[in-house]
């Protein structure tokens, strides 16, 4: 990104957007929240990460997937396999039968660390499984049934047949996964105790540092060509695929895409909760993560991760009040969202918010986007276009 | 005079018994026809007669049983879709397909042929070469004051049009129309049937219509088809007076 496009974009109303999300996570939240609640906020951005991964892949592209638990849970296991390799010292496991492995694995009569493990020794090697090891399982589902044109209702139940697979499978081979408890008594980080209030403040620094990380690379895709394709083959794909595009690489990309943002979201969850488990990976967890993209506007990377902290928070508090509403809550939520406002609260916010906003700052909409257009950035020469630049750019993908 | 030119192997187009069968239907039917460079050809013929169906083989939406089909020296039918366009076929289909959520220009800009891999499409940037190529096809389509409307907010009339521009813009040396002035007002026709003459200056183009006026406008040769076979091959005055045409469709 070029510098002075940079300032511009800053003070451009989309980029005030995100100033405010950065100033409420960073500012606001920390101030206001006692370590145990930040802790709790920072829990539900991790889902934000796979709500953004849900815009890209479903509100965009179209394709709904209803195992993003499954990329999560994946990311958030690798990075719960090194942190129990470390927490499993010979020593810290003297009382067990073979020291030095996991003490599920002890309880299941294993001996040795089974070969796959091995590998979650090195650090360097798990940074790159949670995003290499979702985005390899993503590449797989999404090549079988992409390039054999399976879409729609069919896509969405593959998916989630292979998060129940993927469940039983953790909870069936216990020996292996820690079974249906998961993997807990995670305590340090190379070295860094993760369960202190000030380990806890830092990760939840961290964990707001990548998933402006992880929006800013969404934003980059949906500015380019790249998400206007998508955009474009969600109401029209054979027309995509006769305008020469190969229809099938661009679904395995976002799907990809998608799969990487809920590894980064998991591992993240993994180091602020402390463990991990199958819960987070199936049928049910999955289709929530759906409800927060849902509520948080489907079309917007933004609402996206409001819509992951509201639907959290409204949760805990209703969970914590009267646990057996909360069911129901949800239920009434989605179908709510869905007959009422479809593009969810950032739909809301661009009827009702926007021209309001519009009046107060007395600016004309037409101008409001062009200067935020970041797709001036892309051109190559804005000179050789001049006269152009506004009208072009009137297109805008959806803000806040 | 076909036998003579089919040696010296100078068609654009070369379909050779070209047969689909769906479920035992034979929908196209040992079908071959040639079409020279810089040909305009408009196939006609009654409902159900497999019009559509040989667009869509050519394109590969529809799978050839057997046959050949071979565009420029290349065999098309086991290609995919999209590398068949990018050998250089174009296809509009019957009801207008563009991008309604994307403006005109955008919808050019997508057909253009640069940036079609993923990679490619992440790093495309709209240059002067671009804008340079969007507006010219925008001024040949009438569209050059829409560029920056929503395609959702155009005519019926003017998003076949802009299908059209954006087969135009992927340069392609053979453009396969179906029915393009199908729900047209008869202005839009007008104007329609002279956008295709200049079309045809520079491109070989395959058009499936019913307007037999329209036909008699645009056409070099008609093929005439019916329950899957070619009944009548000509200029159209030959099959306007062909008997067995007069029968099945003309008649009617």
């Amino acid at each position: 990104m070029k510098t002075p496009s940079a300032i511009q974009w800053f003070k451009s109303r989309e980029g005030i957007y995100y100033v405010l999300l950065a100033l409420l996570l960073v500012v606001v939240l920390p101030l206001t929240l006692d370590p145990f609640r930040l802790s709790m906020a920072g829990k539900y951005l991790t889902y934000a990460f796979v709500a953004i991964g849900l815009v890209m892949c479903w509100g965009k592209a179209g394709i709904l997937s209803l195992g993003q638990g499954i990329f999560f849970g994946l990311g958030g296991y690798c990075m719960a396999m090194f942190l129990k390799l470390e927490a499993s010292t010979p020593e810290a496991t003297s009382i067990q039968s073979t020291p030095g492995i996991p003490d599920f694995m002890d309880w299941n009569q294993l001996t040795e660390l089974p070969w796959f493990w091995q590998p979650f020794h090195s650090f360097t090697f798990t940074l790159l499984a949670i995003i290499g090891v979702p985005v390899l399982l993503a590449l797989i589902i999404g090549f079988t049934m992409f390039t054999r044109r399976v879409g729609g209702v069919y896509f969405s139940i593959m998916t989630q047949a292979v998060a129940a697979i993927l469940t039983i499978l953790i909870i069936g081979q216990q020996g292996y996964t820690g079974g249906v408890n998961g993997i807990t008594d995670l305590r340090t980080l190379m070295g860094w105790d993760i369960r202190t209030d000030s380990a806890k403040m830092t990760l939840y620094f961290i964990c707001v540092a990548l998933l402006f990380a992880c929006l800013f690379a969404a934003r980059m895709v949906q500015e380019r060509k790249l998400g206007r394709i998508l955009v474009a083959m969600n109401a029209q794909e054979t027309r995509v695929r006769f305008s020469g595009y190969d229809v099938a690489a661009f679904k395995i990309f976002v799907f990809c895409l998608a799969a990487a943002f809920a590894g980064i979201g998991g591992a993240m969850f993994t180091l602020i909760v402390g463990f991990m488990s199958p819960s987070f990976v199936g049928i049910v967890a999955s289709i929530e993560m759906v409800i927060f993209c849902a509520l948080g506007g489907r079309l917007s990377i933004l609402g996206a991760v409001y819509g992951a902290l509201l639907v959290n928070a409204a949760k805990s508090g209703l969970s914590e009040s009267f646990p057996e509403i909360w069911p129901f809550a949800m239920g009434a939520l989605f179908i709510g969202v869905v007959m009422a406002f479809p593009n969810g609260l950032a739909g809301l916010y661009q009827t009702y918010v926007q021209p309001l906003e519009n009046r107060i700052f007395k600016r004309k909409p037409v101008e409001a986007e062009s200067d935020s257009a970041m797709a001036k950035v892309q051109k190559v020469s804005a000179e050789e276009n001049e006269g152009f630049d506004s009208s072009i750019d009137n297109y805008s993908t959806e803000k806040s | 005079m076909n036998a003579a030119k089919r040696k010296d192997g100078d068609f654009l187009l070369a379909v050779e018994g070209l047969t689909v069968s769906f479920d035992g239907f034979k929908a196209v039917d040992d079908l071959s026809f040639y079409l020279d460079p810089k040909e305009i050809r408009v196939i006609i013929g009654p409902n159900g007669a497999g019009k559509t169906t040989v667009l869509d083989l050519i394109c590969g939406k529809t799978k050839a049983t057997t046959g050949s089909i071979k565009f420029a020296g290349k065999e098309l039918t086991k290609l995919k879709e999209h590398q068949i366009v990018h050998c250089g076929v174009g296809r509009k289909f019957q009801t207008p397909s563009v991008f309604e959520d994307l403006t005109v220009f955008e919808n050019l800009e997508l057909s253009y042929p640069r940036g079609h891999s993923v990679m490619g499409a992440l790093a495309f940037k709209r240059d002067a070469k671009v804008i340079d190529a969007v507006e010219e096809v925008a001024a040949t389509i009438f569209l050059s004051d829409a560029l920056n409307e929503p395609a959702a907010s155009l005519s019926h009339g003017q998003k076949q049009w802009l299908e059209i521009g954006m087969l135009l813009i992927q340069k392609p040396d053979l453009l396969m129309l179906d029915e393009p002035v199908a729900g047209m007002s008869v202005a839009e026709r007008k104007k329609t049937a002279e956008l295709l003459r200049v079309i045809t200056k520079n491109h070989t183009v395959l058009v499936v219509e019913h307007d037999m006026q329209f036909v008699g406008d645009i056409a070099d040769r008609v093929t005439v088809m019916h329950q899957g076979k070619i009944l009548s091959e000509g200029s159209i005055e030959h099959v306007k007076a062909d008997p067995k045409v007069i029968e099945v469709y003309l008649g009617h």
